[in-house]
């Protein structure tokens, strides 16, 4: 297991390379000059030198980016054009709203993802099961910008149970999250719907059946953890979504997480801003990958060989 | 994207779609949009910019179905011009991802070596980015603009074309007909184009229906956050996020068009799966 793991970690090193790589040439690939596009057409030459000088624009490229990489990998990510504020900073202070709103969502989208798939697949009632795909293709296709405005209005506008100024508190955590959680947990469900009716036809199912096993432990603990697998795949990946797509609920719910940082980053063209959220986003987005992967070393003994 | 088809083919295609009648609905529903976004000026009573003097914020009525928002605009008039613009929407964000995914996964899986790893390289890592990231990441370095944010949506959906062009293409190269073709002297051009690239095709259609819905969510979300469509364009997102602030007075204008939208996504979601089931029934769920 610990090779396995390992190895896993080694082949994390190309990937961050790469995403470090794609943000670092963010600023390269635009588009017209990035300095003159961040400090508007009227600055002065002093200005645009000092700046151009301050990012490095004036080095060779590769200079740039291992000098990148050596100030990345001591958590400086620069400075924001507008704030004036170690990027870094900026990022701390909204990152534990993301990371909260986020982790509610997922919570929720597994407790209530999983379940009704495995329901849907398992009954015998086919109103339940059409119950189920109701709910996961009404999911998918709700925007969260939508979903988000309607539970405003219901519960907090005409009911009044919850607030709608206050971003403190786990009152103010259930409507986004809720919002969040919606579309993941409608994949989870077709996910979980899908992969445990494949494994219910296998031939060992039949055979715990056969030899007497109540039909709870033939669902939950034969059927179930072979199913996992592509199961938890999609909850890695929903995770990375629920991070990105939090940038959208938090801006419904005007919540102060990392979403308004990025919207304001990208209108105002603060480049060192933008990279860096981009950055910390996908490298979390990548490190819930391997735990994923690792996950899957765990549940199913014969991918550590592979 | 029009296939051909045998006459009895056909007719089974119709047959397998007269007993799904949510499907039929479905697209139904897609065609109602169609019409309304090619024809949109026939149906809509206002003109989508147009201010009506006296009509600020009224509620839905027989004079404006939708009702007004807060600069007194017909919401019914701007929510079917919308439909116009989603319509672009779905067909850029499909389109670049069809043309140039599959580009990429053609050649990297035909010509294999230094090309395939190098092409292949660049797509994982933009699959290292949740694609909602990624295309905030390329609307940074392009700019706000509805077009731009089309762009974008359209370039972060490539890799996953790329990926199952390129498999598609590896499995359909060590055909016997292609190897056949070698033998009786064809080009290598000849080749992909007339023997692998109609192979390829049948699974990123598959993909292309199944990822319009999201691209069009991710579109209008980008919108809602201002980084695409701008006021006063009636662009679904960009008008719920204008209504958001008149939530408590005007419920209206943050129903419609997310009606609008959701009504539209699921439709093709519902279109999508029934299409993948029918084009491919080993993938069937």
């Amino acid at each position: 297991m610990t090779v396995f793991i390992i190895r896993r970690l080694v082949m994390l090193v190309p990937t961050l390379a790469g995403v470090t790589l794609a943000v670092f040439l963010m600023l390269h690939l635009t588009p017209g000059d990035p300095i003159t596009l961040m400090l508007g057409e009227f600055a002065s030459a002093t200005e645009v030198a000092r700046l151009r000088n301050e990012l490095g624009l004036d080095r060779p490229l590769l200079v740039q980016y291992l000098k990148y990489m050596e100030r990345t990998f001591h958590g400086d990510l620069g400075t924001s054009i507008r704030s004036q504020r170690a990027v870094l900073d900026e990022i701390a202070d909204r990152l534990p709203w993301t990371l909260q709103l986020a982790f509610a969502a997922m919570t929720l989208a597994i407790f209530v993802g999983i379940p009704m798939g495995v329901i849907a697949a398992t009954t015998r009632n086919p109103a339940i099961d059409s119950v189920v795909t109701v709910f996961s293709l009404l999911g998918l296709s709700m925007p969260t910008f939508w979903s988000g405005l309607l539970l405003i209005l219901l519960f907090s506008l005409t009911l009044g149970w919850f607030p709608i100024t206050e971003s403190h508190g786990l009152r103010a955590l259930v409507l986004p999250a809720v919002t969040l959680a919606a579309p993941a947990a409608a994949v989870l469900a077709r996910m979980t719907r899908s992969s445990v009716l494949e494994v219910l036809r296998q031939e060992y199912i039949r055979t715990a059946r056969a030899k007497g096993l109540l039909e709870r432990v033939v669902v939950y603990k034969h059927a179930l953890r072979n199913a996992m697998i592509p199961i938890l795949t999609v909850a890695g990946l929903q995770f990375g979504g629920l991070l990105a797509g939090a940038v959208i609920v938090e801006s419904v719910f005007a919540r102060p997480g990392l979403g308004r940082l990025t919207v304001n980053a990208v209108l105002s063209r603060d480049f060192p801003l933008a990279q860096g959220v981009v950055l910390v986003i996908a490298a979390m987005y990548v490190f819930v990958n391997l735990a994923v992967d690792v996950l899957y070393g765990l549940l199913d003994p014969r991918i550590r060989y592979h | 994207m029009a296939i051909a088809l045998p006459v009895r083919r056909q007719n089974r295609v119709l047959q397998r779609l007269k007993q799904r009648p949510v499907v039929l609905a479905a697209f139904a529903v897609l065609g109602l949009f169609v019409i309304l976004a090619v024809a949109g000026p026939l149906f809509s009573p206002y003109d989508p910019y147009t201010l009506i003097p006296g009509a600020v914020m009224q509620p839905p009525s027989w004079e404006f179905p939708f009702g007004t928002d807060e600069l007194g605009r017909d919401v019914f008039s701007r929510v079917i011009h919308g439909s116009r613009i989603s319509i672009r929407i779905a067909l850029v964000t499909v389109s670049i991802p069809l043309v140039l995914g599959g580009t990429v996964g053609l050649v990297a899986g035909f010509y294999g070596g230094l090309l395939d790893v190098v092409l292949m390289a660049v797509m994982e890592v933009m699959l290292a980015f949740p694609q909602i990231l990624l295309a905030i990441a390329i609307l940074a370095m392009l700019g706000p603009s509805l077009v731009n944010a089309m762009i974008a949506v359209g370039l972060s959906a490539v890799p996953v074309y790329a990926r199952t062009a390129r498999g598609t293409t590896l499995s359909v190269k060590s055909m016997g007909y292609v190897e056949a073709a070698k033998a009786l002297g064809a080009g290598d051009i000849r080749i992909l184009l007339k023997h692998i690239l109609p192979n390829i095709f049948p699974p990123l259609i598959v993909l292309a229906t199944a990822g319009v819905g999201i691209s069009l969510l991710i579109a209008a979300g980008l919108s809602y956050l201002g980084l695409g469509a701008q006021p006063p364009t009636p662009e679904w997102g960009a008008m719920l996020s204008e209504a958001r602030a008149y939530l408590r007075n005007a419920w209206w204008m943050a129903t419609f068009p997310g009606l609008a939208i959701t009504l539209v996504v699921l439709s093709l979601n519902v279109c999508g799966d029934w299409l993948r089931d029918f084009l491919d029934p080993r993938l069937r769920v």
